[in-house]
């Protein structure tokens, strides 16, 4: 066959597209694959570890996992992984892994705090379990009980463990690590939006002109998405500007044009000094007809706290703490505070009563002349003074790249979509950071558009689907909605079959708060699940001592044996990714449904099927009765409303929640699992325990059951079946369509149903505020701002700790490109670890030079909280400047969270990992 | 150091004393031919000129901090009580003070290779002098060039954006992402083996080697013109060529009066 010139580029053309989607391989290699693959099963499955969400194809062969591949059709990876996404066969397959229950029992084999671990039955296990619950729940009522729940989560896992906890128990304790995670992306959406979530997607990465990351160091953490910002940037070298700013060198300087290093909590101020840059020199720049129409301005209280205990001499604090806690009732302002907030009248050496600690969200709308004001001290000669975060870089330079900064955002026509992680989200003023990006991307009408828009990039798989999707957190309920307001209470108990007054509307317990209760002995029953907060929780050995040394009960449902597991009471195996059927949802707001694959190992099981039994285990009448909760609010029993709806006292929570009628509408097996194991719904080879499958299909149910939250509003999923038969699909699904971007009427069936021109924030949350100015609200009238989102005001402050002669260097954590968090799986993957087999202490040349340090030397980092050994580095991926360190926390011998402090951002409780005062020593 | 290694070193030294008598330091090989891929400490001389001043006394092993360097064993394939790295297994570290080579008391490692002067003249080590060996990549399994994100071997390396660099190129498979593929430079790469021992891959597919191994030498005649300072390489050649080929190995005289046509 002859072809011509055209001919060829069509061929070639159709040929690429056809690979792009995965279905151009020729005939013989097709043929030559099916050789070799002969007797393997392939089937579509995600990435179990970040929040890009990277389509995979697994293989299995006798019952185990025995290839992966990266999915050639899905859209975010097209075939590709990154270092870790390329190891997903092999981490089920760790050599200890957890296979079954054990418990730490006595000589007689009964339960002891203080035995050693000893393999246990199910029975057993729940038994004791079940036995330590109803002792605690007893004795403190719903408040005394927590969850710690996951971003790691699949999304029926995650409902199920809700549903139970917050539906059956009628605790709010239950609080996800992606508290530690996006909690500060979460407050700032529904501050400034009114709904979840980020408006764009990752096509933005396809069309924008500038990237500026703001701490997310995404070669690292999003590989699959550095990737596709990195072709975006070869695409058109010239025209795209990469920028990152950052408080230490990371490795995607290399591919920006502007790096600048700032010195650490002073991104408030560069946001600041963007806005006042816009609205003093650039007003041209601002998109007026957008933000009249879309837009109002917004502030809030400065006196806000840090988060820490309320309790500034509680008695567990250690002496050397105090001086950092007290920092919760009060601070003497500094001169750049003083100069920063001199719009609020704020003078240096005043002494700062930190008098809206309870109230930190509250705020309130103001003029555009207010918020004109209190921009008005950002200039860039004080910005600059207090941002530049290299000593060795002269001020002139810094100030040279915060101007290229603003011209970047400000220039008429260039398109910028703004990154950011933990950079911004764990910071003592994570919500506010969060707030500020929006206000420059809004001020100049660059939102919620193809190529321009603030993106929030999350970190966990399910951080999205799960954590905020479902509402595993101790103050939501599915889809956006809230345990304090009784419209939604009464939503979701209508959702759920619940008499009515059975939810709690009391806010639980937040994830450090959970940690601090259980050291005041006020939660004494504690259950993990899909993540290690033993390790992954600041200022970790007060958590330690009281797990082990109080009157209390932790359960850890874990795969491997880490630190949580260790301080534990009770450890269920639990089934891993690719052996039970599961949902995640992705950044970029796309949920991925799979199948199970294989059998769970040894005993293990899934964690749902450890929240259904163990929810077999208790009546209807000892958990819906009356509950004191605090001196305002007593929970109302619920039994004789539940007797009219035909509820028996002796129904239990499972036959309630958990295997009703409509769930038993369910059958299993049903066509789309046709081939297919699933343990839960149909028991397994192993018979464990007896247990043969409940007979219907569990997760099906939980998936349409939980999808009725978000039907009409704005936060549509599709129906189960669908998403085994397409790529994941980005919500809102309407007509079997995804969004893809929100609030703007193009793309948008909500921002075209709000009929509100081109752009509509329809949101409900927080859309009626008070007036005010920026002192504080005035009177009593509120504005209604539907379909406006808030251009926020917020001020640099200090963080809670900044370095002193004592303790003279800034302490950074993070994570590194090989590892997946505290390293349960990817420690156990030889060549990761073999890879980095150790958390190193990055440290400025001349720092460990004046300290008499070699590379590799052993050295103590140590805080007021705590110290660990580690080996210096002063070369390599990260190039600190002087004053800071970088210590990553996979690596459970170099336990970096016993140094770290449990400072929050006030507004959205998420810790600040990132910053606190540290001293280096030799050993 | 640890008392096992400390002994085994000790062994080996007096069994190479104990053989001295009239053998060849290089002869002394276990009988089995040497390998031709043994990587020497920083600083170490060229190998033929190495094997005759090293005398096996094990003190630039001793000094390792890290406990990278062997001393070879009978079995091992090397020259025994001469100091080796594996690299896939403990790599060299690069320490700046450079313990082994500042041990060594007979030259056979080197000071003045690892050294240069400072901004103020002052003569100094320098450990990113050394020359151990040379990192090479296999591309065809190195998982990078397959638009696989990993980029171990580039993180791992101490001398970063120098001796290893990444390479972006679009992946025109997918046309919405780029491959970011290691590169490593001769003129930077210490051969230290830290990439080695990182690569992912189940046998490494990027490793290390003697520089002789695998470098070629490109023509003294040629001097790129589009690079800077190409001529440095050129420097201090003799003005005259040589070329002899058996074409022209007669004289010309001779090919023109004899034989036939």
């Amino acid at each position: 066959m002859k072809l011509t010139r055209r001919e060829l580029l069509k061929t070639t053309a159709a040929v690429a597209a056809a690979t792009a989607a995965g279905i151009s391989v020729p005939k013989e290699l097709q043929a030559a694959a099916k050789k070799t693959e002969a007797g393997w099963k392939w089937d579509k499955s995600v990435c179990r570890f970040c929040g890009t969400g990277c389509g995979l194809m697994v293989a299995t062969k006798g019952d185990r996992i025995v290839a992966v591949k990266g999915d050639p059709a899905a859209p975010v990876n097209m075939g590709l992984n990154c270092i870790k996404g390329y190891f997903n066969a092999k981490i089920i397959y760790g050599a200890d892994r957890l296979t079954e229950p054990l418990m730490r029992v006595n000589d007689k084999g009964d339960f002891d705090k203080k035995g050693k671990f000893k393999p246990v039955t199910w029975q057993k296990a729940f038994d004791e379990m079940a036995k330590q619950f109803k002792k605690y729940y007893k004795e403190l009522g719903p408040t005394g009980v927590a969850i710690f729940g996951s971003g790691q989560y699949t999304i029926m896992e995650g409902y199920a463990a809700v549903k139970l906890m917050k539906g059956g128990f009628r605790s709010n304790n239950i609080d996800p690590n992606a508290r530690h995670c996006m909690a500060s992306a979460v407050a700032a959406f529904m501050q400034t939006f009114g709904i979840d979530e980020p408006a764009g997607n990752y096509d933005d990465m396809h069309y924008s002109d500038t990237i500026v990351l703001w701490g997310a160091n995404m070669a690292e953490m999003h590989p699959v998405l550095w990737s596709k910002i990195t072709d975006r940037k070869l695409s058109n070298p010239q025209r795209v500007k990469v920028v990152n700013l950052s408080t230490y060198s990371n490795r995607c300087s290399n591919l920006a044009d502007t790096e600048i290093i700032i010195k650490p909590n002073t991104d408030l101020a560069i946001q600041n000094y963007i806005l006042r840059e816009i609205i003093y020199n650039r007003p041209e720049s601002i998109d007026s007809e957008f933000v009249d129409k879309n837009c109002v301005f917004a502030t809030g209280f400065v006196d806000i706290g840090y988060g820490l205990r309320p309790k500034v001499d509680h008695p567990k604090y250690k002496k050397t703490e105090l001086d950092t806690a007290s920092k919760e009732a009060f601070k003497i302002i500094t001169k750049e505070e003083a100069a920063a907030m001199s719009s609020l009248g704020i003078k240096a050496g005043d002494r700062m009563e930190m008098k809206h600690t309870a109230t930190a969200d509250a705020h309130w709308a103001i003029s555009f002349e207010d918020f004109k004001k209190g921009v008005e001290p950002y200039t860039l000669d004080f910005v600059a003074g207090l941002a530049k975060g290299d000593a060795d870089e002269s001020l002139e330079d810094f100030k040279k790249k915060l101007v290229t900064l603003a011209d970047l955002y400000a220039e008429k026509g260039r398109k910028v979509v703004s990154f950011w992680t933990m950079g911004f989200n764990q910071h003592v003023r994570g919500t506010w950071v969060n707030e500020q990006i929006y206000s420059i991307h809004l001020l100049l009408g660059k939102q919620s558009q193809p190529g321009n828009g603030a993106f929030s990039l999350t970190g966990q798989p399910s951080a999205c689907g799960t954590a905020r999707e479902v509402g595993t957190f101790s103050h939501r309920l599915p889809a956006d909605m809230a345990v304090t307001n009784p419209k939604h209470r009464e939503i979701t108990e209508k959702i759920w079959k619940l008499p009515e007054g059975t939810l709690n509307p009391v806010l639980g317990s937040h994830y450090v708060k959970i940690m601090r209760d259980i050291e005041d002995g006020k939660i004494k029953w504690v259950w993990v699940q899909v993540n290690n907060p033993w390790q992954n929780t600041a200022n970790a050995n007060h958590w330690i001592t009281s797990a082990r040394d109080m009157d209390n009960f932790i359960v850890v449902a874990e795969a491997y044996p880490g630190i949580s597991a260790k301080v534990a009471d009770l450890i269920l195996p639990a089934a891993m990714i690719f052996e039970k059927w599961g949902a995640y949802g992705n950044a970029e707001r796309r949920t991925q449904h799979w199948r199970q694959q294989v059998t769970p190992l040894g005993k293990s099981m899934s964690d749902t099927w450890q929240i259904t039994e163990f929810s077999k285990r208790f009546h209807l009448g000892e958990v819906w009765k009356d509950w004191k909760i605090d001196d305002k609010t007593t929970l109302p029993n619920v039994l004789s409303k539940a007797r009219e709806m035909g509820y028996k006292d002796g129904d239990t929570l499972f036959d309630v929640l958990f295997a009703n009628k409509e769930a038993k509408a369910y059958k299993w097996p049903d066509p789309i699992g046709a081939g297919f194991m699933n343990s839960e719904s149909g028991g397994d080879k192993r018979n464990v325990e007896g247990f043969k499958g409940y007979g219907f299909f569990l997760q099906k149910y939980l998936w349409e059951e939980y999808r009725k939250f978000g039907l009409g509003h704005g936060h549509d999923l599709a129906d189960f079946d669908t998403y085994h038969k397409v790529r994941g699909l980005r919500w809102p699904v309407v007509d079997g369509k995804e969004t893809l971007w929100r609030f703007n009427s193009e793309y948008d069936h909500y921002a075209r149903q709000a009929n509100y021109g081109k752009f509509a924030f329809y949101g409900v949350a927080f859309k009626e505020i008070p007036k005010g100015d920026l002192m504080g609200p005035k009177g009593d009238e509120k504005v209604k701002l539907p379909n406006k989102a808030k251009i926020f005001l917020r001020h640099y402050i200090d963080p809670a700790e900044v370095p002193n002669d004592e303790y003279p260097f800034w302490l950074c954590t993070g994570r590194v490109l090989e590892h997946w968090h505290s390293g349960t799986m990817t420690m156990r993957v030889p060549e990761l670890y073999r890879a980095v087999p150790e958390a190193l202490c990055f440290m400025n040349a001349k720092d460990a030079k004046r300290s008499g340090f070699r590379d590799g030397e052993l050295i103590w980092v140590e805080s007021r909280r705590g110290r660990v050994k580690s080996r210096v580095e002063t070369r390599g991926r990260n190039l600190t400047p002087q004053g800071l360190i970088f210590v990553p926390w996979f690596d459970e011998n170099v336990f970096i969270n016993k140094v770290t402090l449990d400072a929050t951002c006030p507004i959205s409780k998420e810790t600040d990992f990132k910053k606190c005062a540290v001293k280096v020593y030799k050993v | 150091m640890p008392e096992r290694r400390r002994f085994l070193a000790g062994m080996i030294r007096s069994l190479g004393a104990a053989t001295v008598g009239g053998i060849a330091w290089m002869g002394f090989l276990d009988g089995k031919k040497s390998r031709p891929d043994i990587l020497r400490p920083p600083g170490a001389i060229p190998e033929q000129d190495f094997l005759l001043k090293c005398t096996k006394c094990g003190l630039c092993v001793e000094a390792c901090p890290f406990q990278s360097l062997i001393l070879a064993r009978p079995g091992d394939e090397r020259p025994v009580g001469t100091p080796y790295f594996k690299m896939r297994e403990n790599p060299c570290r690069m320490c700046r003070e450079i313990p082994c080579t500042v041990a060594c008391p007979t030259g056979a490692l080197d000071r003045s290779l690892v050294s240069d002067r400072d901004e103020q003249g002052k003569r100094r080590l320098n450990v990113n002098l050394s020359k151990i060996g040379l990192a090479v990549i296999d591309r065809e399994t190195c998982i990078a060039y397959w638009g696989i994100q990993c980029d171990a071997c580039y993180r791992s390396c101490p001398v970063m954006d120098k001796a290893v660099t990444v390479e972006y190129v679009r992946n025109e498979r997918t046309g919405k992402h780029a491959i970011l593929a290691p590169v490593v430079h001769s003129d930077h790469c210490t051969g230290c083996g830290m990439c080695e021992r990182a690569c992912i891959n189940q046998k490494a597919s990027i490793f290390v080697l003697p520089r002789d191994a695998v470098m070629g030498e490109s023509s003294a005649r040629y001097v790129r013109g589009w690079e800077s300072g190409d001529e440095e390489r050129i420097e201090g050649l003799p003005d005259e060529t040589e070329t002899v080929t058996p074409r022209s190995e007669k004289k010309a005289l001779d090919y023109l009066n004899k034989g036939d046509l």
